[in-house]
C-alpha cells in the first residue's frame, strides 16, 4: 500500500508498510496512478502511450525502472507481513499508570471531559494505602518491564500533594529491590503551584504536562474559577518559573482548541513568544454544540494545521525553534512496528486508578461503570478485559487495517472509538481526519527541512 | 535518482524482527492523553 499526496510544492510518495518516504517528480506522481507490482524488465507499452502525452518515453522508463529498484529494495510496495506479529505482546506486563490522585479541581473549564475533575462520581481524594497498593500492583505486574511510568492525574494532582510526595517517596524506596525505575509524570493547572513544589516537580518528575490554552483571551474563556474569572494570570507566571527551572527535562504547556478557536496557530505562537519551547495544543474531546469540532469544522482546521507548519518553517528560517507534540514525528529512530500495531496500550500494559482504587483502562475510560476492570485495594483485576484490549490492534480494527496512517496512530483512541462509536474497534472518524492530516503536514516538514523551497 | 528522492533510512520490516521489549514510553504517558500518535516516540533499545 502507498500513500501520495501533494503538500507545500512536495509530491510526497509514503511507502506504508516499510514506512519508507519518498520525494517525487511530476512524472513518478503520475506515474504510481498507473502501474502495480510485480513490475515487468519495461514500462508497459499502454502506461507509455498514456503518459507520453506529457512526457518522453525515455523519462517515463527510467522512471519506472527507479519504481522497480525501490520496489525490489523493499521500500515501495512493500507487502504488509505484520499480522502475524499481532499476536505478540497479548501478555504483556502493565508497565504504565495514570493514578487520578484528586478527582477534584479548582478549575471549571468548560470543555472538562472529567466533569470539572470528578469523572461524574464526586469529589474525593487518593488515600496514600490506596496509592502504595497501586505501587505495589505496579511492581509486581510490571514482570520483567525496567522502565515504568507513573502518571499523577486527575482532577488536579496538586490539590493531594502531599500524598503526590509520599507516593514518590515509597515508589523509589522499593525500585532497587525491584530492579526498576520510575518515570514520574504530572499534569497540571498550575494554580497551586509554589516555589516547594516546582522545585518537587522539577526532580522528581522526568515529564511536567502544564495546562494552558494559548493566548490569554482563548484561555480564560475556557479556563475558568467556579467565579467565572480566567486563570491565564495566575497560572502564566507559575509556568515560566517552573520551565526555568526545568534545565533539560522534559515539560510540555498543553492546551486544547475548540471550534471557538480554530485560528489556533495564534495560540501556538502566544504560548512559544511567552518563552515555551515544548508546545501541545489539541483538538478538545466532546460533543458539546458550542464546542466540540465537527465535519463541519475539519476544512478550516486541515487550512490551520497548514498554516501552522508554514509560520514554523519560517520561524525556523529566522533561527527559532520550538517543538509543536502534533507534529513531531521520527522517521528513523521512532517505535518498532510491534509496538505501532496497537496505540497507547491502554488496557493491556497501562491502566487508570481512581480515588477509591478502582482500575480502569486509561484515565479516559473512568466512570465508565462497564469497563471497570477491578480494585486495587481489593486485589481483583479483570484479565479477561485485559485481554480484549491486548487483542485490540490494527488488525482487528475494520478501518484501520485499510487505512494508509495505521502505523503512525496505531488504531487511534480506544476510549474515542467507545464514546463516540460505542466500540473500541470501530474508528472514530473525526479524529483519523485530523489524525491524517498532522501526519501529512508534519511529513512535508521533514522535506522541507531537508530541501528547503521546492522549485516551481 | 533522478525522479525520486528518498528522505528516511529506516525500514518498519528490520524494526518487526528485533521489536517488541517493551522499553519505550506508553504513548498516552507524554503529552497526549486525549489524541494519540505513536510514531513521535522514540526507541529506547
Amino acid at each position: 500500500m502507498i500513500h501520495k499526496y501533494k503538500l507545500g510544492g512536495f509530491n510526497i510518495v509514503l511507502d506504508v508498510n516499510s514506512g519508507g518516504v519518498h520525494i517525487v517528480d511530476e512524472l513518478t506522481y503520475d506515474l504510481l496512478d498507473n502501474i502495480q507490482p510485480p513490475f515487468e524488465e519495461e514500462c508497459p507499452a499502454n502506461v507509455v502511450e498514456k503518459l507520453s502525452r506529457s512526457y518522453s518515453p525515455e523519462d517515463i522508463e527510467s522512471c519506472y525502472q527507479e519504481i522497480a529498484e525501490l520496489n525490489r529494495d523493499g521500500i515501495l510496495f512493500s507487502e504488509d507481513d505484520y499480522e502475524k506479529y499481532a499476536k505478540y505482546s497479548v501478555a504483556s506486563p502493565v508497565k504504565a499508570m495514570c493514578l487520578n490522585i484528586a478527582h477534584d479541581c479548582q478549575l471549571r473549564c468548560k470543555y472538562c471531559f472529567a466533569s470539572t475533575g470528578d469523572f461524574g462520581k464526586g469529589r474525593k481524594l487518593m488515600s496514600f494505602e490506596t496509592g502504595k497498593h497501586a505501587i505495589d500492583f505496579l511492581l509486581e505486574k510490571s514482570l520483567d518491564r525496567e522502565n515504568l511510568e507513573l502518571d499523577f492525574f486527575g482532577g488536579e494532582p496538586l490539590m493531594n500533594f502531599g500524598v503526590v510526595k509520599q507516593i514518590v517517596e515509597y515508589a523509589r524506596s522499593r525500585e532497587e529491590e525491584f530492579g526498576k525505575k520510575f518515570r514520574f509524570t504530572i499534569t497540571t493547572n498550575g494554580l497551586l503551584l509554589d516555589d516547594e513544589k516546582i522545585d518537587f516537580i522539577n526532580r522528581e518528575m522526568s515529564n511536567v504536562v502544564l495546562s494552558i490554552d494559548g493566548r490569554k483571551e482563548v484561555n480564560d474563556r475556557m479556563r475558568v474559577l467556579p467565579n467565572g474569572k480566567g486563570c491565564y494570570d495566575i497560572i502564566l507566571p507559575k509556568y515560566k518559573k517552573l520551565v526555568e527551572g526545568r534545565g533539560d527535562k522534559e515539560y510540555y504547556v498543553r492546551g486544547t482548541f475548540t471550534k471557538r478557536n480554530l485560528d489556533f496557530t495564534e495560540d501556538v505562537f502566544s504560548l512559544y513568544e511567552a518563552g515555551f519551547d515544548q508546545i501541545s495544543i489539541e483538538p478538545v474531546v466532546g460533543d458539546s454544540d458550542e464546542y466540540a469540532l465537527t465535519v463541519e469544522e475539519l476544512p478550516a482546521v486541515f487550512k490551520e494545521y497548514e498554516k501552522l507548519a508554514e509560520r514554523i518553517l519560517e520561524n525556523e528560517k529566522k533561527g527559532g525553534k520550538f517543538n509543536f507534540f502534533h507534529f513531531m514525528i521520527d522517521l528513523d529512530q521512532g517505535p518498532c512496528a510491534i509496538k505501532r500495531l496497537r496505540g497507547c496500550g491502554c488496557g493491556n500494559d497501562y491502566v487508570a486508578i481512581t480515588p477509591d482504587g478502582d482500575i480502569y483502562p486509561c484515565h479516559q475510560f473512568v466512570g465508565i461503570d462497564e469497563y471497570k476492570m477491578g480494585n486495587i485495594d481489593e486485589g481483583t483485576f479483570n484479565n479477561e478485559m485485559k485481554m480484549d484490549f491486548a487483542k485490540a490492534h490494527v488488525y482487528s480494527k475494520p478501518e484501520c487495517r485499510e487505512c494508509w496512517a495505521k502505523f503512525y496512530c496505531s488504531g487511534g483512541c480506544n476510549a474515542n472509538n467507545y464514546q463516540y462509536n460505542g466500540d473500541i474497534r470501530s474508528a472514530y472518524k473525526l479524529s483519523c481526519e485530523l489524525e491524517k492530516k498532522r501526519l501529512e503536514v508534519a511529513i512535508m516538514m521533514k522535506a522541507f527541512r531537508i530541501y528547503g523551497e521546492p522549485e516551481d | 535518482m533522478k525522479h525520486i528522492q528518498t528522505i528516511n533510512k529506516a525500514n518498519l520490516k528490520e524494526s518487526a524482527q528485533k521489536g517488541g521489549c517493551g522499553k519505550c514510553q506508553a504513548s498516552c504517558q507524554s503529552a497526549c492523553k486525549t489524541s494519540c500518535t505513536v510514531a513521535n516516540q522514540k526507541c529506547e533499545r
